[in-house]
């Protein structure tokens, strides 16, 4: 093989691989581990509460979905 | 640095000393910078000594800013991040002390051997040999310290800002390692071990990925971290911001012979590298938009929150000069702006638009938290510091554009016979009024940072009197 088709062929496979991380990331199926790591930031609050913060971890799952529904139209 | 306020779990110890270190080189190398912007206004100013002149402190001054600022910001806001996420202590207390103490210590190194004229030649890897196998001691520890912490965490999910921390860690010290490769013919002279065209090449294929994993994916971590919790709302979209990871290593990582346009090195390489730099664009503004749109249904908040609004304004600015690099990288365009102060308005736009502005923006977030409080002393002052910072990233990358399309200009303008229409002197008077601008641009960031000293200064202070130790974590 010459490189131009040494060449060619990675850049389908980066082309596959790109497509297929992206099928991968916006799977329905992959949707409820998503908001659990997006709302690792305030998994661990031990800051006394600026003014209100005190919610649930369920509250927080339910404002990542929220989220979803305004904005985020991926899903 | 009082142990009231040791924390139950995480070694805060080392992100106060980091942190606090930030606003200390953020202050000496902006200083420099200044310095050195004042030399091409008033050439006098040298001292007609070797050691104060242009050439020896202009390493000095980007060295200052990218490694001793912006790597003291990122050991900081990595090792607070990681913990908090992963919800462990650091692997090491120790190692992490070492990465602090060996991280002043290679600064130090180059704030003594650069004006005294001991260089590799090599633009951003100026360190020479044995300053470098020190840093790279120290940078293997510190992948060492952050890959262990998040092996040991208590999270199923590694939060997408460790993974942008993590690529940062492993590229540089892999870029690094490489680039530096020399053959020591003293204790303060070395040759590298690449020649011609291919040294250039490995060169900025460092320097570029200096700036996309140093200056880039590092910056990220902490716009996935400190962005969403300032905001108190999760990241827009995780998804993106998946794609956004792997697209942007992955792009990032071709785009260096953009620096060597017109040059020795081959002009299929050029090219790629040309495509790749416009490729480029679509990651960094996923990167963007994903952070912006975290605010969404919180804009409000930019009225009363000068924090937030450093960070909204460091994505604007990543945004803008995201698009301005791949647009310079474009052959034609580079044939007017290379070697203009174009460039230095471009970099000044990342550097001190994102990376700075980021940096800031972190800080103003992290060190009360770090001292026991949840707000730093004065907000009114951070809301100064912004405009001060803001007006000055302005009238710098401004007076940089005008003085750069004006230099490409007329180094290229021909008159009939074609001889050259202005010769260089003239372009470098011609620059005078822009440099006087980039000077009072400079003199507004100090002046900013000073502004940050004394409130973080009153900030650790009242948290020290306060005492109040922190409740225990869950």
């Amino acid at each position: 093989m010459d490189n131009g088709t040494i060449n060619g062929v990675i850049i389908i496979l980066l082309i596959i691989s790109f497509v297929g991380l992206t099928l991968w990331a916006y799977s329905k199926r992959r949707k409820p581990d998503f908001d659990e790591a997006a709302n690792l930031p305030f998994a661990d609050e031990d800051e006394p509460a600026p003014h209100h913060r005190q919610d649930s971890p369920t509250d927080r799952t339910a404002r990542a979905d929220s989220r979803d529904k305004q904005g985020d139209t991926n899903a | 640095m009082s142990t009231a306020f040791e924390h139950p779990t995480y070694n805060y110890k080392v992100v106060r000393q980091f942190a606090i270190m930030t606003v200390v080189w953020g202050i000496v190398g902006m200083l420099l910078g200044v310095i050195i912007a004042s030399q091409l206004v008033w050439p006098e100013l040298n001292l007609g000594l070797p050691w104060t002149s242009f050439g020896r402190l202009r390493p000095l001054h980007t060295n200052a800013v990218i490694f001793a600022f912006g790597g003291s910001a990122l050991f900081a806001t990595s090792y607070y991040v990681v913990q908090r996420t992963c919800q462990v202590r650091l692997f090491s207390d120790k190692l992490a002390a070492f990465t602090f103490w060996g991280w002043q210590a290679v600064i130090l190194s180059a704030i003594i051997t650069l004006p005294m004229g001991y260089t590799s030649t090599k633009e951003y890897a100026e360190l020479e040999w044995p300053i470098d196998i020190l840093l790279a001691v120290v940078w293997i520890s510190y992948a060492i310290v952050f890959l262990m912490t998040i092996k040991l965490r208590k999270t199923s999910h590694i939060y997408v800002a460790n993974w942008f921390f993590a690529a940062f860690i492993i590229t540089v010290a892999v870029l690094h390692i490489v680039n530096s490769a020399s053959i020591p013919v003293g204790t303060t002279y070395s040759v590298s071990v690449y020649s011609g065209a291919i040294d250039a090449m490995v060169h900025w294929w460092y320097g570029h990925n200096a700036v996309g994993f140093f200056l880039t994916a590092g910056f990220l971590g902490m716009m996935y971290y400190f962005v969403p919790k300032q905001a108190e709302r999760p990241v827009y979209s995780y998804r993106l911001s998946i794609v956004h990871f792997w697209a942007l290593i992955m792009v990032y990582m071709w785009a260096g012979p953009h620096h060597l346009h017109y040059t020795a090195l081959p002009n299929w390489t050029q090219s790629l590298g040309m495509v790749l730099s416009i490729i480029l664009l679509a990651p960094s503004w996923g990167g963007m938009i994903n952070g912006m749109m975290t605010l969404s249904g919180a804009w409000h908040k930019l009225r009363t929150d000068p924090t937030l609004r450093f960070m909204v304004v460091a994505l604007s600015f990543y945004g803008m000069s995201t698009f301005e690099g791949p647009m310079m990288a474009v052959k034609t365009v580079n044939a007017l702006s290379h070697y203009t102060d174009w460039t230095i308005g471009h970099v000044h736009a990342g550097a001190l638009g994102w990376v700075a502005m980021i940096t800031i923006g972190s800080m103003y977030h992290l060190i009360p938290r770090l001292y026991g409080r949840t707000e730093m002393h004065s907000v009114n002052l951070i809301g100064v510091h912004f405009w001060l910072a803001t007006i000055g990233t302005v009238l710098y990358i401004a007076a940089m554009w005008v003085n750069g399309i004006l230099q490409g200009l007329m180094w290229r303008a021909i008159n009939a016979d074609g001889t050259l229409m202005y010769t260089f002197i003239e372009s470098v008077e011609a620059s005078g009024p822009g440099y006087i601008v980039r000077l009072i641009g400079g003199l507004c960031w100090v002046a900013g940072m000073l502004i940050m000293a004394y409130n973080v200064f009153m900030t650790v202070r009242r948290g020290e009197g306060a005492r109040q130790p922190l409740p225990q974590t869950a």
